[in-house]
């Protein structure tokens, strides 16, 4: 059996009520937890698209990705390969910063990992971060010394990199079609 | 033309077809059965009021199973539609085209806990092909049929649609369309606009096909296996036709039963857990197994890892999320049965494996049992069946050992001749089923086999057997207790009989004259053949209640997860 990996799954739907509980459900009922969530329309406002990672091996991958086909409401899957995708997600950090030496501090490292301020108080300040896994959990190495008032992320969103896009034609989407319907 | 929301719903149904209703009404479908009130006076609808919501879910499955169209059923909201929810899980396991439609409070009172008020699209998720909450009137006609077109097509499946009060009352313009229109317009058309090209013209992978005509002409010792797909499909003609050209045994799932002629030479009998030793031996030893519309449950290949362990594994299935799913296969064609089957008629070339042959044969396809038992015996009751009851009878069973005892005993010969719930094993299934097969086929002798656990679940249903009168002969093999498990505590559980001892109430012959039909008790052959005749020929409902031993068991039997060929009792 393959290793248990972090696995993204980008998954075109219609933009409908009760369309993101049928793919999630498909998750739990198979006892997958899932990662990581992001979902949201697409240049075509009757078409949303959902990143969603769980930690699977690839066949377990494969199985939810073709049982994701099956669903009326889906359009098109696809499992994203780490090497041939970029992935991104954006995490706000309120951290505290009361004193005019702690709030250098806090830019200082916020200037290095190229997030930006987006509010400042008195007695805090609020970074954006953009990047991976491994950039959020630096910046948050950082500034725990700080202290970490309150932490959010967008869930991870993920495109494949250079012309591919999802609606690729190929014999196996066609499978995946025939099975679903054959009106 | 401006219609009512019922209205319009009504005028779906006859635009696919849809003659026969059933269900069970209720406060917030009131308006839809005001309008079907019209439709069953001008003799367009007619509509089989049954005891219970799941007695008409499975009804309208064993409508749809036996005839192969879509069956539909009503009910209203809150219980109504949750009494449904067996039924429909059975029709979704088993892969049966229904359209259930219920009816929900109105709008301005969802999500308001209101009275009888029920979220049965987020219920029944799990158990539907699709489902819809239709919150506007415009909706509706497009949704009904897309509703139907999904039910029907690719791999079949259950369909639900919950309709708010208010919504059934509402008015909006309704426009007949044909059936044959019904992919380019509305939802159904921008459905079929987003899918790719293979979509629309579904046809199987011509060099799939090639590959397995030429993985046929070099096996030695090939081997079929007939699954609900072909009886689905309707390929059963075709499948006859392979099997009998390559001349390779083939042995049948309990779905597949009616698959393949029951009585052709190559039969091998029922493989998996109660599977013949011939059927198992068989998938062990062959070189190459081709698997139609199969889905290789945990009760055919019971121990992934050794199934068909010297095959090369080929499998055709409608469905591609089925590929690859509880066993790894070597090749697979994507398609319907009987089109990939047609394909590969025209290709295939005339094969004869003798020795194959033999050596499968000379493995038993059949139990055999001791004859001369001085009480009445399952084998006994079956043969006697078997002697008086028309060839082409249908069979609904409900699930146990009567149901494995009846699928090894008869031989099926077209499909649709079976209705037994495989994949969900419902108990209780087999009277609605009988029911929606007798509705639909009159002119048919319809045998309910059921077990006395089982028969307990729904024998409310004998009230629509009586109230309509169907002449559906129902045969309780009535051991005492709830047999499939007492013989599971007997071999694995230390004959620690827990919660399994059912001698108690009704006297089934008095139920069945309570109901008002007619009944007897038989404890012997003699008894037994002079009930059926009486039974096949009093024109109305009758319960033959068959004592047998409580120690009767399943044979041959393999153990759950054990390798096929690892018979825990013998044939």
């Amino acid at each position: 059996m393959a290793n248990i990996e972090r696995q993204t799954l980008a998954v075109l739907v219609d933009n409908e009520a009760g369309v993101l509980s049928r793919v999630t459900r498909l998750f739990s009922g198979k006892g997958y937890n899932i990662e990581s969530l992001a979902v949201g329309t697409t240049d075509d406002p009757q078409v949303s698209r959902i990143t969603i990672e769980i930690k699977a091996n690839e066949d377990q991958t494969r199985l939810i990705a073709s049982q994701l086909r099956k669903l009326i409401c889906v359009h098109s899957v696809k499992v994203l390969v780490p090497d041939h995708a970029i992935r991104r997600e954006l995490v706000l950090i309120k951290v505290m910063a009361n004193t005019a030496e702690s709030r250098n501090e806090v830019i200082q490292i916020a200037n290095i990992f190229r997030s930006s301020i987006i509010d400042v108080s008195v007695a805090s300040l609020t970074l954006a971060v953009i990047g991976d896994e491994s950039k959020a959990e630096a910046i948050q190495n950082l500034l725990k010394e700080f202290g970490i008032l309150e932490l959010v992320r967008t869930g991870m969103v993920a495109l494949e990199r250079g012309q591919f896009t999802i609606d690729e034609q190929t014999k196996v989407k066609g499978e995946y079609d025939y099975g679903k319907n054959v009106l | 033309m401006q219609l009512t929301g019922a209205k319009i719903l009504m005028e779906c149904l006859v635009e696919q077809g849809v003659d026969t209703i059933f269900g069970y009404p209720g406060g917030t479908i009131l308006n839809v059965y005001d309008e079907l009130y019209n439709y069953e006076n001008n003799g367009m609808m007619k509509h089989i009021l049954t005891a219970h919501e799941q007695g008409a879910c499975h009804a309208a499955d064993g409508y749809a199973r036996s005839t192969g169209k879509v069956g539909v059923c009503f009910a209203t909201s809150g219980p109504g539609c949750t009494n449904l929810v067996t039924g429909i899980a059975t029709a979704y396991m088993d892969s049966a085209p229904i359209v259930c439609i219920t009816c929900n409070v109105g709008t301005a009172l969802l999500g308001k806990d209101s009275f009888q008020e029920v979220d049965i699209t987020g219920v029944t998720m799990p158990i539907t092909k699709c489902n819809y909450l239709v919150r506007d009137v415009k909706d509706l006609a497009d949704t009904v049929r897309e509703a139907f077109a999904i039910a029907r097509s690719g791999r079949p499946g259950p369909v639900l649609i919950d309709i708010p009060k208010n919504v059934t009352a509402e008015k909006a313009e309704y426009e007949s369309l044909a059936r044959s229109v019904h992919g380019t317009a509305g939802r159904l058309g921008a459905l079929m606009s987003r899918a790719s090209e293979d979509f629309k013209a579904p046809e199987p992978d011509h060099n799939d096909i090639e590959k397995l005509v030429e993985m046929i002409a070099e096996s030695k010792k090939p081997m079929i296996i007939c699954g609900g797909g072909v009886v689905r499909s309707r390929a059963h003609q075709e499948l006859n036709e392979l099997v009998n050209r390559i001349d390779a045994p083939a042995a049948v799932t309990l779905m597949g039963a009616g698959g393949l002629q029951g009585r052709d030479r190559h039969v091998t009998g029922m493989i998996g857990m109660h599977g013949s030793q011939a059927s198992n031996m068989a998938v062990d030893a062959c070189d190459l197994l081709i698997a139609i519309g199969c889905r290789f449950s945990d009760r055919v290949a019971l121990k992934p890892s050794t199934f068909a362990r010297n095959a090369k594994i080929v499998q055709i299935d409608i469905d591609r999320s089925e590929i690859n799913k509880n066993v790894q296969t070597d090749h697979h064609i994507i398609g319907d049965a009987k089109r990939v089957l047609e394909l590969l008629l025209e290709r295939v070339r005339p094969a004869k494996h003798e020795d194959w042959m033999k050596y499968v044969f000379s493995f038993k396809t059949e139990t055999e049992y001791d004859e001369a038992s001085d009480h009445l015996t399952p084998q006994q009751v079956l043969t006697a069946i078997a002697k008086i009851l028309p060839q082409d009878t249908i069979v609904a069973t409900d699930v146990g050992q009567h149901q494995m005892w009846a699928i090894q005993h008869f031989h099926f010969d077209y499909p649709g001749q079976l209705l037994t719930s495989g994949g969900f094993g419902t108990m209780g299934f087999g009277l609605g089923a009988a029911i929606g097969a007798q509705i639909s086929h009159p002119d048919k002798c319809v045998l309910h086999v059921t077990g006395d656990g089982c028969f307990r679940m729904n024998c409310h249903e004998l009230a629509t057997e009586q109230y309509y009168n169907l002449p559906i002969i129902n045969v309780v093999f009535n051991n005492g207790v709830l047999g499939m498990v007492r013989q599971w505590q007997t071999l694995i559980y230390d004959k620690h009989y827990a919660a399994t001892n059912l001698d108690r109430s009704p006297d089934f012959v008095k139920l069945a004259e309570a109901y008002g039909l007619s009944g007897a008790r038989v404890t012997n052959v003699e008894e037994l053949e002079k009930a059926l005749k009486e039974a096949l020929s009093c024109g109305h409902g009758y319960v033959i209640d068959c004592v047998i031993d409580m120690d009767e068991k399943v044979r041959p039997m393999v153990g759950g997860g054990s390798h096929i060929t690892d018979f825990m009792l013998n044939s």
